[in-house]
């Protein structure tokens, strides 16, 4: 695939990795924190971590979208779905995510809610045009990548008039989160949680720009290297970061030149902000409440707020006592440092977020990692038996 | 008073040509639909079979009209031969997708979990659960297609039964088949025999099957020139066996959950870890970017008519050039080895140069939000 395979090259991999371990001081630690989803993917799916030399450590950050979805946000769609009778769609990965009463929205939709997967906001308003006598409601999550196209769906809704449909908005930001991790007193005076720098946003900087993200470098002093979701662009990203770190240097840098510009999409910002306006608080599984980290949907567009139609009020639920998932998004824990990782918690029975998405620290590790928890045994069983 | 009998005509009729029965119209398969009297035992149902069905599958065994086939078979006898049976149910949405439909897909699925035990396959039953409402001439391109793969294949469906749910009750068509088979002495082939040292094989290109069909999902709808792989691997099972009497320890298709499920589940059944080469495993470059524009990964999407092997190392070049020797063999390629794991891990070397697991599917394969 033209604008793929060359990200995913293993030769240009192992040449990047040599110079990581050349330029790398052998006599420090890097820990890195790689905010988004996609990242954790890339690094657990290509193997990225065997390409680094030890010293240079990728913290998972907060960035998955499903992962952060709090219990009681997903409760509200249940019920949308079970007490009120309306078609509720949402992305896929968001049909697992564990709720209340031991339900998940593909639960819920087996005890006969009408919950449909959805490709994009455009497929939840052609079921709304589809079915005019049933309330469609589209459950918006994501960060800033799949902001703008609900908010083209609300003013598309707007214009036409389309009565039936509304958007249950759960649409978080970036940014808001970074500094949250960055004020946390694991990062600020514990010092548990050592961040030498971070990997930023592909897609949601696409859209946002790599602009926002001075802030951290000048006032936090941490370098952010923002990096496409492709393997190569990873490790070019962390070769990028461990030279700031040699050099004292603390700027933002764009290793997705050729999607990301400093400014961003200025057409769906503005439509963005046409659209929503910011929450005070919001609630982030794992992260408790962050100001201004979420958006709502303007008063001009109330009649396509589902929290508004449907009178729905928010009620946090804890998640389950056992779960880890907060210091993990936190970058506290690993995976392997919660109890119930691997035997309770599995992406068959995923007990936290984190293990729900693929994008989650822990279904990640889980799927794509796990073999390395388990100590290599020196079998001369496999050695021998193995080479033909 | 002229009897039924006689207005049958059945006395004049010659023994050879089939009755003409004048008690009922024709199916109007043009525009005819399923109702419920197609479904309740009687003249309806006994019109649907007659007209439609055994128009189609047409041999011996279903012309007797009996409840069950009385069968010939080519052994009895243990030390000669043993018997082989396998049964699946097919549902899937759309029915009919590039490159085949539920028909060709259902002789297709049970001859070649027939086939997976070494076995030749030799008859099949079918069983047709109709909504009611579905069209007549969709049924009939249905059976059509399915009485000419079991033509194709040479496996008759020799005996079969028809069931009709109330509109709603049931998604247009589910066909059940059964297949019988024979095993010739000797041959031993399970999902169990697995060693470490065996070589993994794979007889083609992956995710051809489930791409074709996700491209028609009324939510998807892409445009691809991709085709399901549906086809009926028995004649490609008895070429490898013929290659190398004895090497080849594990057949499977790998249909739903794909290659990576049914390597996990050879790997839990013989107590082995696997370890496959990420480079090696053939994936057309239109579902390599199908599956990444959709979030999916190749290797959990489904085929129809592709095979692993594990195979013995000292035969797996030559069972690999009889695979290839084969049409439906042609890219078929060596992924990997098996390997000694308590942990029954079915791992795989990264393009990238990395090592990942390669994990069983959990629920289904759900596209991920970016």
């Amino acid at each position: 695939m033209k604008y793929i395979d060359e990200f995913r090259d293993g030769d240009l991999a192992r040449q990047i990795g040599a110079r990581i371990a050349a330029e790398a001081h052998p006599d420090r630690n890097y820990s890195f924190m790689e905010f988004c989803g996609g990242h954790t993917h890339a690094i657990s799916r290509y193997g990225v971590l065997e390409l680094l030399p030890p010293n240079v450590r990728m913290i998972h950050g907060p960035g998955c979208p499903v992962c952060v979805l709090p219990i009681g946000r997903i409760d509200l769609a249940i019920r949308l779905a079970l007490e009120r009778g309306a078609i509720v769609c949402t992305y896929g990965d968001t049909m697992r995510v564990p709720a209340s009463d031991s339900l998940s929205l593909i639960k819920a939709k087996a005890r006969g809610g009408d919950i449909r997967m959805v490709y994009s906001a455009a497929d939840a308003m052609a079921l709304a045009r589809a079915n005019p006598q049933c309330e469609v409601v589209f459950f918006a999550i994501g960060f800033e990548t799949t902001t703008p196209p609900t908010a083209l769906a609300i003013r598309d809704a707007a214009r036409e008039g389309l009565a039936n449909f509304s958007v249950l908005c759960c649409h978080v930001l970036t940014p808001s989160a970074i500094t949250h991790i960055l004020e946390s007193p694991e990062v600020r005076q514990l010092g548990t949680v050592p961040i030498d720098g971070f990997i930023g946003p592909a897609h949601v900087s696409i859209v946002i720009g790599s602009a926002p993200y001075e802030h951290f470098a000048e006032e936090y002093r941490k370098p952010v290297v923002i990096a496409g979701f492709e393997p190569l662009d990873v490790m070019q990203a962390i070769l990028m970061l461990v030279r700031q770190v040699n050099q004292g240097r603390a700027h933002v840098e764009n290793e997705f030149t050729r999607a990301v510009t400093p400014e961003g999409n200025l057409k769906a910002q503005a439509l963005v902000s046409e659209v929503f306006a910011l929450r005070p608080s919001f609630e982030w599984r794992g992260l408790g409440e962050v100001p201004y980290s979420a958006l709502k949907i303007r008063e001009a567009f109330a009649a396509f707020d589902a929290e508004r139609r449907f009178d729905l009020s928010y009620t946090p639920v804890a998640d389950n006592k056992a779960c880890e998932c907060g210091a993990i998004l936190r970058g506290v824990k690993k995976p392997t440092d919660c109890k119930i990782f691997g035997t309770v918690c599995t992406p068959e029975n995923p007990v936290g977020s984190c293990m729900v998405s693929s994008e989650g620290a822990c279904a990640a590790h889980y799927t794509y990692g796990r073999f390395r928890d388990i100590p290599i045994v020196a079998t001369s069983a496999t050695t021998e038996e193995v080479s033909p | 008073m002229r009897t039924e009998h006689d207005q049958a005509g059945a006395g004049e009729a010659p023994a050879s040509k089939p009755v003409k029965k004048n008690y009922i119209r024709p199916l109007d398969i043009k525009h005819g639909r399923i109702d419920m009297g197609h479904g309740a035992g009687g003249k309806a149902a006994a019109q649907l079979i007659e007209e439609l069905f055994l128009a189609a599958f047409d041999n011996p065994f279903l012309r007797q009209g009996d409840d069950g086939a009385v069968l010939a078979l080519p052994a009895f006898d243990p030390a000669e031969g043993r018997l082989v049976m396998a049964t699946d149910g097919h549902v899937i949405s759309p029915l009919f997708f590039p490159g085949g439909d539920i028909g060709c897909l259902s002789v297709h699925g049970t001859v070649n979990d027939v086939a997976m035990s070494g076995a030749k396959p030799l008859y099949l039953s079918a069983s047709f659960i109709i909504e009611e409402g579905f069209p007549l001439i969709d049924l009939q391109r249905i059976v059509q297609s399915m009485a000419a793969a079991s033509r194709e294949a040479g496996v008759p469906v020799v005996t079969g039964d028809t069931k009709v749910v109330e509109k709603g009750k049931g998604d247009g068509v589910f066909i059940s088949t059964t297949g019988v088979g024979v095993l010739a002495p000797g041959v031993s082939i399970s999902g169990r025999n697995a060693r470490p040292g065996d070589v993994v094989l794979l007889s083609g290109t992956i995710g051809d099957h489930g791409v074709a069909v996700l491209s028609q999902r009324e939510s998807l709808a892409f445009e691809t020139t991709i085709e399901s792989d549906t086809a009926a691997l028995h004649t490609l099972v008895a070429a490898m066996l013929a290659a190398a009497p004895g090497a080849v320890r594990v057949l499977r298709d790998p249909t739903r959950g794909g290659l990576a499920t049914t390597l996990n589940e050879v790997a839990r059944q013989s107590g082995v870890g696997m370890l496959l080469q990420e480079a090696a495993i053939p994936v057309k470059p239109q579902v390599d970017a199908a599956c990444e524009l959709l979030g999916l990964d190749p290797l959990y999407v489904a085929n129809e008519g592709k095979l692993i092997a594990v195979v013995a190392a000292e035969a797996a070049e030559t069972v690999l050039a009889a695979m290839r020797a084969h049409p439906l063999g042609q890219d078929a390629a060596r992924i990997g080895e098996v390997t000694a794991d308590p942990h029954h891990f079915v791992q795989m070397a990264t393009r990238f140069g990395g090592r990942r697991v390669v994990d069983w599917l959990s629920g289904e394969q759900l596209p991920r939000i970016c």
